[in-house]
């Protein structure tokens, strides 16, 4: 029987900092979003109640889990101008991060496998040169930064083995209303970098999809999954998944024939699952999510208005709408968890 | 006088309007009609290949297309059934392409069961708008090609029809109630139909319009929607009309959309420019670009006034992704 004394022991235990994601179980999920006329973070369980939210300042857009410990850094929607530490716990914010000079956040980030160091996705203002920002995560202070090796970086991912992969979208972006100024030359590309930061290796796409964004990231064993919005002619039907194995050419994942336009050029979200049998991609002016295979081939499209955040827990994909439904997601079709009264934003970022 | 008071306070009561008068008046009965006027086209093509007698029922069918064309949720969405009506813009030529080898391929074919497997973009209006109003001599007899297609047409219209009547308007209907996992609340219904609206009009601008009109030093008339069958003005006009029909169902109160709505369709009506080749002449270009303005201006009415009135706006994400 447990006696009073042991159970605030275990209690005192369990607020100590050296707590671990393991101690907690839940939160499951972290999802930025719209209430009422304010912006909210939310964590969300296994089963998308919500656990706690915080109040933004602004329009947030994705997150990054700490590697170990029950942390998150929740980031603002690009141009971004904050970044919160969040106990997830509890729910406290622990540190506000604001953009070096002339920076702006752009809205994703990566721990180092460590936990030791925070690397933020940012461009120059003017011109949307990419960087990396990184701040030691003792007291979240920004140390250096690297370069991105392109233009305009949106998601970052980092891989088992400590190497970097970065999504650089290609668009020169306005630093103050997201106006694009670059559509006729973009160039994008993914870049993996080392836990240094050097540059190792870099992906282009084909001339033809130039105009073909590469914003999103999720990773497969030995792959790196691809999301990309296209910026050229509507009418045609590109395809928006890719794969890449560093070392060899990214391979370009089309929708099945029938559904090629499903997506209207653009694909919001992309989620694995840990062993790599499937891929899930959104597409909120499609309203869809679309599943691949590990080789990239099309197994399934589910029909539902505004969905776009996607991730992957355990067997099975947990997707997000604007309408504030939050979804089970299987190659069968999608089956409801919870409803909020929240316009989930973008991105589901699974903490576990 | 008892009667009068009767007729005031009817009068007085504003119409019943929302999505469940849209379903009844406009969706199904679009539907039927498409359904129908594909299905005569079909049975008209088993007696004759003459192009020139298919004519008429083709006009027909898509003028029934354009009645609900602007419907692209629920069963449309399944396995690409809409774009295998209707398959534009093409600007890669896809679906002559893949027409192209249909028209001399081996005659199996064309069975139905095997041609509903083909190309969406071999298939449907456009498709047979090529075979119907060929520009140049076909190289082979387009009559088996002729009679696939229109079958096939007739074929995706009742299958979208018996969808909607056996299944579909129910889900629409029940919106809000326990075990609709499509519609969780009867709102989700009236946000669909308003995205249909947006959706379509934005359609209209960018691509019916913005397609041919190119840019001012470099305009594009060969790019007009439907443009051998002389329809491109007349689509345009005909999906205006049909989305004024769907508003009026919704509600009885947006009256400076119906009245945008009416603006539009009135420099539609007096275009008289039916595939729009004006646009390469700065005078008559003139002309084009205003009626595009119109249709923008009355997407921002739709959002501004129509939008509140059913108490939806765009998909958060939708609107404005990243």
């Amino acid at each position: 029987m447990t006696s009073r004394r042991a159970f605030l022991a275990g209690l005192a235990a369990a607020t100590w900092p050296s707590l671990t994601w393991a101690d907690i179980g839940n939160p499951a999920f972290l999802a930025a979003g719209k209430q009422g006329q304010g912006f909210v973070l939310h964590g969300l369980s296994d089963l998308g109640a919500s656990l706690f939210q915080i109040p933004l300042p602004a329009r947030g857009h994705a997150a990054a889990a700490h590697p170990t410990r029950p942390l998150a850094v929740a980031f603002a929607r690009r141009p971004g101008q904050f970044a919160f530490v969040i106990d997830c716990a509890t729910g406290a914010v622990l540190h506000r991060l604001a953009p070096a000079a002339n920076r702006q956040f752009n809205g994703h980030g990566a721990f180092s496998s460590d936990g030791s160091l925070l690397m933020t996705s940012e461009v120059v203002a003017e011109g949307s040169a990419g960087r990396i920002g990184l701040w030691e995560t003792r007291h979240f202070q920004r140390i250096a930064e690297w370069d991105s090796g392109g233009i305009g970086p949106h998601d970052i991912k980092r891989l088992p083995d400590g190497r970097i992969v970065v999504a650089n979208g290609g668009i020169q972006t306005d630093p103050l209303d997201r106006s694009k100024l670059n559509l006729g030359q973009m160039r994008p590309n993914l870049s993996l970098l080392s836990a240094n930061g050097t540059l190792l290796d870099q992906a282009e796409l084909p001339p033809e999809y130039r105009a073909n964004s590469i914003r999103h990231l999720a990773l497969l064993p030995g792959q790196i999954a691809f999301a990309m919005q296209w910026e050229g002619d509507k009418a045609d039907a590109v395809p928006l998944v890719g794969l890449w194995s560093p070392g060899s050419l990214p391979r370009l994942c089309p929708a099945a024939p029938t559904e090629a336009h499903v997506m209207q050029g653009y694909a919001g979200s992309i989620a694995a699952l840990a062993d790599g049998s499937r891929l899930a991609v959104t597409s909120a002016p499609g309203g869809a999510v679309m599943l691949f295979d590990g080789s990239g081939t099309p197994i399934a499209t589910h029909f539902r208005a505004d969905l776009s955040g996607v991730a992957a827990l355990g067997p099975a994909f947990t997707v997000s709408d604007g309408l504030g439904a939050v979804w089970a997601c299987a190659d069968s079709g999608l089956s409801l968890r919870q409803r909020h009264r929240v316009a989930w934003d973008n991105h589901l970022i699974a903490l576990i | 006088m008892f009667r009068a008071l009767i007729l005031s306070v009817f009068l007085a009561t504003p119409a019943l309007a929302d999505f469940p008068q849209a379903v009844a008046e406009h969706i199904l009965p679009g539907y039927a009609n498409f359904a129908l006027a594909t299905q005569t086209l079909s049975d008209a093509a088993a007696t004759t290949c003459e192009a020139e007698t298919l004519r008429p029922a083709f006009q027909t069918a898509f003028d029934a297309w354009m009645g609900v064309q602007h419907l692209r949720f629920g069963p449309v969405e399944q396995g690409g059934l809409g774009l295998s009506i209707g398959f534009w813009p093409d600007p890669k030529g896809s679906g002559a392409r893949a027409q192209a080898a249909l028209l001399t391929a081996d005659p199996a074919v064309l069975e139905p069961d095997n041609f509903a497997q083909q190309s969406i973009a071999a298939r449907g209006l456009f498709a047979l708008e090529r075979l119907l109003y060929p520009a140049e001599p076909l190289p082979a007899d387009p009559c088996a090609l002729i009679r696939a297609t229109t079958h096939d047409l007739a074929r995706v219209a009742a299958l979208i029809n018996t969808a909607w009547t056996t299944d579909y308007a129910q889900t629409v209907l029940t919106a809000g109630e326990a075990g609709n996992s499509i519609y969780l609340t009867r709102p989700e219904v009236r946000q669909a139909l308003f995205t249909q609206l947006v959706t379509s009009l934005e359609f209209t601008d960018d691509s019916r319009l913005g397609r041919p009109l190119g840019i001012f030093s470099k305009p594009r008339p060969e790019r007009a929607e439907a443009r051998a069958s002389g329809r491109s003005l007349r689509n345009i006009l005909l999906s205006l009309q049909a989305q004024r029909a769907l508003v009026a169902t919704l509600t009885p109160d947006a009256p400076q959309t119906m009245a945008a709505f009416d603006h539009a369709i009135h420099l539609a009506q007096t275009l008289d420019d039916p595939v729009l080749a004006g646009v390469a002449d700065p005078e008559s270009r003139l002309k084009v670009e205003i009626l595009q303005q119109a249709i923008k201006a009355l997407r921002e009415t739709v959002l501004s006034e129509l939008g509140p009135e059913l108490d939806v706006g765009i998909g958060f994400n939708a609107a404005d992704g990243d």
